[in-house]
């Protein structure tokens, strides 16, 4: 019982996680577990925000270090905020995903964090990035991340179509959410997830014992 | 150059400096053991209740194996509507919430509006993110302000976490237990205040740590109640002795009385303007 609490040299909290972003005709799907862990053995928060809004179209799932994605998201809030004063404007998806990588790969001998970002713009629609924990910048149509991505890679590739209607995405989300938390330990909780269109976001919450269930279970 | 009524960010980007410092710092041991600082070991929780916030703490604090203060103030003023309860090493919780409580009221002064608990969770985040986890404070920090009842965590590296309930210190293990079962949405001020005192008092149970009596802060829009103590222990020790003694108590033998010779060496007059 000592040992999680007072020993501020430990790393500190840190969201063994599953994070996903998906896109589907017309919008972005993003969404993941609220499990914080310390060390792997204790859940420090049962009902951690990890998507968090940087702008108006705009999300990010963060993963790694609790307290080094936290502080990175407040200097993207910040900085995409000034961009979009200074543009009349509101940013791109890849403006976010850009101050994302910048502050990861300058600064990657000291922080330990991952985003996946993803929203919708004017000029190019539905988008979803992936930066990576050492600052690597990738655009794709689907993505996970996390601890418990590992377990759901071949339901994603296998399930996931271009152009599915908003509802089969979102259940998709909830299916591979479901899936990762059922077998890794540190991801588990709520699944938040939002859906972003042209028209605004929505947030949709499912709660542990709504979630699907598999045949074992 | 920011205005002194909004809260002047600190320098761009993060600073790693101290880091550096401490790593040269370690190496002057030459491998031997570096002092360590004292940790209160403690239960401190939080409840937000329909009106306001509840938030309390035990008494204790610890130097090693020997109780240090039995009577240890644990719950920190803030700003009016907002108060911090702090867990872990004793100088780190002082200095960072004294810190808090200057600069939030210098701003509110020139602002001329009360601070937010949400400005105060910034403000400590990105303090305590700056030195990377080399300040030991866990805070619980609770406040009432127009936007409704807050209780905020946030964590020695630097991360916040928003809640309806918590406990954080060495006892928070026990004390969460009873903050799960008996915790409800919109609960009444005195179910409210009683969960949490039944918390605290699970953690001076079951923890070496924590002990003596316990504190009550509630917070709510009318004003604050800071009841210490709520609860006193139940252990406390009547003193058989008193160890003052009252003057004459030692007889005087003999008396020598030395005179000071002291001699004026210099006199210099500075005339006072007053005009």
């Amino acid at each position: 019982m000592e040992k999680h609490c007072t020993d501020s040299r430990v790393k500190g909290v840190s969201t063994g996680t599953t994070i996903l972003a998906a896109i589907f005709d017309g919008g972005v799907v993003i969404g993941s577990d609220s499990r914080a862990s310390m060390g792997g053995e204790y859940v420090s928060s049962k009902t951690i925000n990890k998507v968090i809004q940087v702008h108006d179209r705009i999300f990010c799932c963060m993963a790694g270090s609790l307290a080094d994605a936290q502080a990175v998201i407040k200097s993207a809030k910040f900085h995409l905020s000034f961009h979009s004063v200074q543009m009349e404007s509101p940013p791109q998806v890849i403006a976010a995903a850009s101050v994302l990588k910048d502050l990861c790969y300058k600064n990657k001998d000291e922080l330990q964090a991952g985003f996946l970002t993803a929203g919708w713009d004017k000029k190019n629609g539905p988008q979803v990035y992936v930066v990576s924990l050492g600052g690597m910048l990738i655009s794709q149509q689907v993505t996970i991340g996390g601890s418990g991505s590992t377990y759901i890679y071949g339901y994603v590739d296998a399930k996931y179509k271009p152009n599915m209607t908003k509802e089969e995405c979102l259940q998709f989300a909830t299916n591979a959410l479901a899936l990762a938390m059922g077998r890794d330990n540190v991801s588990g909780g709520v699944a938040h997830l939002v859906v972003i269109t042209e028209k605004g976001v929505e947030h949709v919450v499912v709660p542990g014992d709504k979630l699907p269930k598999f045949h074992d279970e | 150059m920011a205005l002194a009524n909004v809260f002047e960010t600190p320098a761009p980007g993060f600073n790693f400096d101290n880091a550096g410092r401490n790593a040269a710092l370690n190496g002057l041991f030459d491998g031997g053991k570096t002092p360590k600082p004292m940790k209160t070991g403690t239960t401190i929780a939080g409840v937000v209740f329909k009106d306001g916030v509840v938030l309390g703490a035990d008494t204790r604090a610890t130097s090693g194996e020997v109780v240090a203060d039995k009577m240890c103030a644990k719950i920190h003023y803030i700003s009016p509507n907002i108060y911090c309860c702090g867990a872990g090493t004793a100088a780190d919780t002082e200095k960072t919430t004294d810190l808090l409580s200057s600069n939030l009221t210098i701003y509110s002064l020139n602002s001329g509006r009360n601070p937010r608990v949400v400005m105060a969770v910034n403000i400590l985040q990105d303090m305590l993110y700056r030195y990377h986890g080399q300040i030991g404070a866990n805070l619980i920090l609770g406040g009432v302000d127009c936007t409704g009842n807050h209780l905020y965590t946030v964590e020695p590296y630097g991360s916040v976490n928003k809640v309806p309930y918590l406990s954080m210190g060495s006892g928070d293990l026990a004390a969460l237990g009873i903050l799960e079962d008996g915790f409800k949405p919109d609960l009444e001020l005195e179910p409210a205040k009683e969960l949490v005192r039944a918390a605290i008092q699970a953690g001076i149970m079951n923890d070496l740590g924590s002990g003596n009596n316990i504190d009550i802060c509630v917070i709510t829009k009318q004003g604050v109640d800071y009841i210490r103590p709520y609860r006193e222990s139940q252990f406390k020790d009547k003193r058989k002795t008193k160890y003052k003694y009252p003057p004459g108590a030692t007889p005087i033998l003999t008396e020598k009385v030395v005179p000071l010779k002291l001699d004026v060496v210099q006199e210099t007059v500075q005339k006072m303007e007053t005009a």
